[in-house]
């Protein structure tokens, strides 16, 4: 994504450039250790989740396949523990590794959703406010401070159980997950509004493109053709490093309660149904949904920080 | 100076305003109040009654301003579900989030600081690679999954120290504090690292960057040139340089901190006002989610326009960019 | 009910407990804090029952829930609107003055006036005629069995009390009226009040004087209000509470893992189960197929509740298939038959009745009932292997209540204890009954079954007690086999003490009864 990205930088020459860029951040890849790790372990938890009708034991979502008589069973090399529950059962006898891979799926979905939709909404509102000024400027900026004035966490958690409740019951298990997005959007798109404007601003008053408005091109073809491309470097970063938090948002309001229910579960929700059985022995219900957010994390940062490091010039 | 001032509380005053009418929309939404309040045998008549006594008969602007004007004056109305006053509930339960967010803040220094200093100075040896890997992961884990992972280990498995609850306190006038009996000291331990790890790494990260700087700069190639000791280069000169920096973002965080406490109290059941929040968003109590996002939004708008003015004190040319 | 007995502790503990002269009070840390001294002022269950160790009435409830005299010794119907009550002789109240009918007449009159926020509790009530010093008769409406029901929950103040402290008319805490009773308390019962301090605690004193032989070897309760539950724990954990009438069922596994901590558990009264939507239609406009009785019956047979008891509530409810719990009159074993747990024969009776794969939802509140979320999301799987099409609408009271009284929910969780009144008149009259003038007030379903409403009316006016139970039984009886609702099971109550308590009265009403408790010397 990125690659392609700098491809369009309207410098001269961009084939060649961008090849020189492309073997630059290769190397630059190559020889940083985490963020191959990082890098493969992230490729493999997206595939297994993303495979997860493939190859986990049990369809979580058809609730015919829960049996209570198949409760809280251990991981299988404990003792009580057997085939195929390999990570042990929680307590409506739902596969713990059926319930992981399923629930990774649910967690990256929203969080890839949350950062296209908060971008998409921070770059045109970052673009409008940074190249038209004044009045709108001040409008959107303004409304962005009043937003920023709040914690992101209690933005999101207030956003996401009003708007629940105002789900109709039958909507209520997938449009959790449209709630969610809408949440973590809601307190996410203001960063890009904010890095977009402030280059845009820089942008605008460049030569090329007061070249471009004495030729009479509309505002909306120089910035989509002409600034956007200039901001989107510094953009990209921000949506990869956020793309963890993303997900990290979406598990603690599916923690909290106001997030994804336990019909549709994800990483959230299954360490909020494990967490009640903490002290009673349980531990398997939620240790291992917790390492996999752990990892799943952990490995998007690798690559984040590598990305952000090899992207910034001053580093370079 | 005096315009800068006063633009600049004027404008935190107006971000309050907007603040205030975001709470109050919360009302305007899902959920009958009512059918929480009343017992399972109430009348129609009863029902009435209350939505009356609540002024959940007016009109919305009606409501509206009400909400306003009492918010100012710290009256935010009674909560749905106890019936009492939701003012004196969050202040009951302000001492126990105050002393988990401060004893997490003195906790990032504490050992943030010596971290980042450390990882500075011995840069490239393993031991400082290895922290500055594992600083990733202060950054990645989510606090509950931190304070879950505690619990379970330091509590479940090995008993060394309560998972649960803030233990006995001790009541100074309004304020009731745990720091002063045993268990109450043990209580705190683990949610204070929960809360504290992110905020560590941060700290970590910034000290090290600052330092690094800092000893690459000309007068610390001069005082080394000099023949100044290096332990008064690193202590005396170059710490005293990275700690603007870290009391800017401590100070800042510290509204942060308050936020994210709430995640930590739910895992912890740490009796504050994160977790009461967390109970009224689950109960759709309306008035106590209102105050705590006033509340805490008027904490972090303090905080912010504390900073900006002292820097701006001690840098007169940011008047200008700021405004 | 349960008693909780533990051998007292070795020679030297008790020694060195001997000496220390607060070793008799018994610090109570409750869930929430009484709203007022004055039973009156507040038709709030918890506060009533807490006063009853201040209070006495007429009448009480004895650990099998008969009902058996108090501060009245005897009583006898004289005819249908006239009862006789028999005083008994040698009573004083806590501040010394004589128990006499005038006391009763003044109570009465006071929790009956227009402005009593409790006059509802006794609702037949006319009006009282004082005999002699220890003889009242009170008129009510004709034939009404439960008076002695009422009673129970109604106590006695001192009428000279009242009159010195400008405070014959109730004092009403809904509606911010506050007087002397509302601080200050002056009963028969078995503790006196020190003092009240609103949200810190209630410092309670024994009665030695209390016409009863006191059961109890306490000196003083000393009552401290701690909302959060895991406070609450943390406080019993520690030593600085004895007991709380409010443990937390999760917690259960580590205060029985914790040394020094008992739980106590026991079941509620309250009946948890399943209400069906009755009307031709269903909230999506599908045909209602509940209404053949083959679907409701397809429904109780394909849960396991056996293994809802084990696994979701940790054994520790008790599976039904009667809609009132065994203590409240009416119940016969009869009618506790639970429908056997059989997948097969509900998919044969779904089959028959056309209705495989029927699809409807389940409507549960996610803070209603014991572990009700766990209890649902079990419930779905179950239904739909029997052949159903069930999916699960689960959220907050506040939310549900709306869809079920307007009756937009197909099938709903249930819970009724028939308090306070104790007696299975309670779910009949306001759920069973058909939803007409103020009975069936709770018949979110629209069901209607004329024979069940000719006994409940019957039994509204019949004052011989075996016939009105024998009626209320059939009447419960026909609901259970017409599956109105299908029951799941008695949920557990818990409560927790500390190893000080080596003897706690626990009964399905969840009131603690501290003049029966015994704590170690």
């Amino acid at each position: 994504m990125t690659l392609q990205a700098d491809q369009q930088t309207p410098v001269a020459k961009p084939s060649q450039l961008a090849r020189m860029r492309d073997s630059d951040l290769w190397h630059s890849f190559v020889t940083h250790r985490g963020a191959v790790v990082g890098a493969c372990l992230l490729v493999f938890l997206i595939v297994t989740a993303f495979a997860a009708p493939l190859i986990a034991p049990q369809n979580v979502y058809d609730s015919a396949e829960l049996q209570l008589m198949n409760a809280r069973i251990p991981p299988i090399w404990q003792e009580g523990g057997r085939w195929p529950f390999v990570l042990g059962t929680d307590i409506q006898g739902r596969d713990v590794l059926s319930g992981i891979l399923y629930g990774s799926r649910t967690s990256i979905l929203i969080a890839v959703f949350a950062v296209v939709f908060s971008l998409a909404i921070g770059v045109i509102v970052g673009l409008a406010a940074g190249f038209f000024g004044g009045i709108i400027d001040n409008v959107l900026m303004r409304f962005a401070d009043v937003l920023l004035s709040i914690p992101t966490i209690l933005l999101a958690i207030l956003a996401s159980a009003v708007a629940m409740g105002m789900l109709p019951p039958e909507w209520r298990a997938l449009g959790a997950a449209g709630v969610i997005v809408f949440a973590i959007t809601l307190s996410n798109w203001v960063q890009y509004a904010r890095i977009v404007r402030a280059q845009t601003s820089v942008e605008r008053r460049k030569e090329y493109v007061e070249a471009a408005r004495l030729l009479r091109v509309s505002p909306r073809r120089i910035m989509l053709r002409h600034i956007l491309p200039n901001t989107m470097t510094p953009v990209l970063v921000a949506a990869t490093l956020s793309f963890g938090m993303a997900i990290l948002a979406e598990a603690t309001l599916s923690f909290l309660g106001v997030g994804m229910p336990a019909s549709l579960p994800s990483l959230g929700t299954l360490i909020r149904i494990g967490n009640n059985y903490l002290f009673s022995g349980q531990w398997w219900i939620v240790l291992f949904p917790v390492l996999q957010l752990s990892l799943l994390v952990v490995s998007i940062n690798l690559v984040g920080d590598w990305l952000r490091d090899a992207l910034n010039p001053k580093l370079r | 100076m005096l315009a800068f001032l006063i633009k600049r509380i004027g404008s935190a005053i107006l971000v309050m305003l907007a603040v205030a009418f975001l709470a109050f929309l919360i009302f305007a939404v899902a959920g009958d109040p009512v059918e929480m309040m009343v017992n399972e045998q109430a009348t129609q008549a009863d029902r009435d009654a209350l939505r009356e006594r609540l002024g959940l008969d007016q009109p919305f602007l009606v409501q509206y301003f009400t909400f306003v004007i009492n918010a100012a004056q710290g009256e935010f109305g009674i909560s749905y579900q106890t019936q009492r006053d939701v003012m004196s509930l969050i202040a009951s339960r302000l001492p126990a989030t105050l002393e988990l967010v401060f004893i997490a803040s003195m906790l990032s220094l504490i050992v943030g600081i010596p971290l980042g200093v450390i990882t500075a100075i011995h840069r490239g040896k393993w031991f400082s690679e290895g922290l500055q890997f594992l600083s990733i992961f202060g950054v990645s884990l989510p606090s509950f999954v931190i304070a879950i992972l505690l619990i379970l280990v330091f509590s479940v498995w090995l008993g060394w120290a309560p998972g649960f609850g803030r233990g006995e306190t001790v009541a100074l006038g309004w304020w009731t504090t745990g720091l002063l009996t045993p268990s109450g000291r043990n209580a705190i331990i683990l949610p204070a690292i929960a809360l504290a790890l992110y905020e560590i790494t941060l700290v970590m990260r910034i000290v090290r960057a600052e330092m690094l700087e800092v000893l690459r700069s000309d007068f610390v190639k001069f005082a080394r040139a000099r023949g100044v000791p290096r332990r008064i280069i690193h202590y005396r000169h170059a710490l005293r340089n990275c700690l603007m920096p870290v009391a800017t973002l401590t100070a800042m965080n510290f509204g942060t901190l308050i936020a994210f406490a709430l995640v930590t109290e739910t895992v912890f059941q740490w009796p504050g006002m994160g977790l009461l929040f967390i109970q009224a968003v689950l109960n759709l109590d309306f008035p106590i989610m209102a105050a705590y996002l006033v509340i805490i939004s008027a904490i972090f708008v303090t905080l912010n326009t504390l900073v900006d003015i002292i820097y701006a004190v001690i840098d007169p040319r940011l008047r200008q960019e700021k405004v | 009910m349960k008693t909780l007995k533990k051998s007292l502790l070795g020679g030297v503990a008790l020694g060195l407990l001997a000496t220390s002269a607060s070793a008799e009070v018994l610090r109570w840390g409750a869930a929430r804090d009484i709203v007022s001294l004055d039973s009156y002022s507040y038709g709030d269950s918890f506060t009533i029952g807490f006063l009853d160790h201040v209070y006495d009435g007429l009448v009480r409830y004895d650990p099998d829930f008969n009902i058996v005299p108090a501060l009245a010794t005897d009583w006898e119907i004289v005819d249908d609107t006239t009862w006789r009550f028999t005083l008994r002789e040698g009573v004083t109240f806590h501040n010394g003055a004589p128990f006499t009918a005038e006391d009763v007449a003044a109570s009465l009159a006071r929790v009956s006036h227009p402005n009593s926020p409790l006059r509802g509790n006794l609702p037949a009530f006319q009006s009282a005629e004082v005999i002699d010093d220890h003889t009242i008769e009170m008129t009510v409406d004709a034939g009404y069995p439960l008076l002695l029901n009422d009673l129970t929950n109604i106590h006695i103040f001192n009428a000279q009390w009242l009159i010195d402290n400008d405070a014959m008319e109730p004092t009403d805490v809904g509606a911010g009226v506050e007087g002397y009773p509302t601080f200050n308390a002056n009963g028969t019962g078995p503790f006196s009040v020190v003092e009240w301090v609103p949200d810190s605690n209630v410092t309670l004193v024994v009665n030695e004087d209390w016409w009863d032989e006191a059961q109890h070897n306490l000196t003083g309760i000393e009552f401290t209000p701690i909302s959060s539950a895991a406070t609450r724990v943390a406080a019993l954990l520690s030593g600085s509470i004895d007991f709380t009438e409010n443990a937390p069922l999760q917690d259960l596994m580590r205060l029985e893992a914790a040394p020094g901590v008992n739980p106590v558990v026991t079941q509620d009264l309250r009946t948890v189960m399943f209400g069906f939507n009755r009307r031709e239609t269903l909230s999506n406009g599908q045909e209602n197929m509940f209404n053949d009785l083959r679907v409701r019956q397809a429904f109780a047979h394909s849960i396991d509740a056996e293994s809802i008891r084990d696994v979701i509530m940790q054994g520790n409810s008790r599976v039904t298939g009667a809609l009132v719990a065994p203590d409240i009159p009416g119940y016969t074993e009869e009618m506790d038959q639970p429908y056997a747990f059989d997948p097969d024969a509900a998919a044969a009776l779904l089959e028959e009745a056309g209705a495989t794969g029927f699809s409807f939802t389940l409507n549960c509140m996610n803070n209603g009932y014991v572990n009700e979320e766990e209890l649902c999301n079990a419930l779905i799987p179950m239904l739909n292997r029997a052949g159903f099409d069930a999916s699960l609408d689960i959220a907050e009271r506040a939310q549900q209540t709306p869809k079920r009284t307007s009756g937009s929910a197909d099938v709903w969780s249930f819970g009724w204890a028939n308090l306070p009144m104790l007696d299975s008149y309670s779910i009949l009259i306001q759920v069973l009954h058909s939803n007409e003038g103020n009975s069936g007030v709770f018949n979110w379903g629209a069901w209607s079954y004329p024979e069940i409403d000719a006994l409940i009316q019957s039994a509204a006016t019949e004052l011989d007690y075996d016939t009105r139970i024998g009626m209320q039984t059939e009447a419960l009886q026909i609901a259970r086999d017409e599956l109105i609702f299908a029951p799941l099971h008695e949920q557990p109550m818990a409560w927790a003490a500390s190893d000080r308590v080596v003897d706690v009265l626990q009964q399905g009403d969840n009131k603690p009864r501290h003049w029966m408790t015994r704590v170690a010397e």
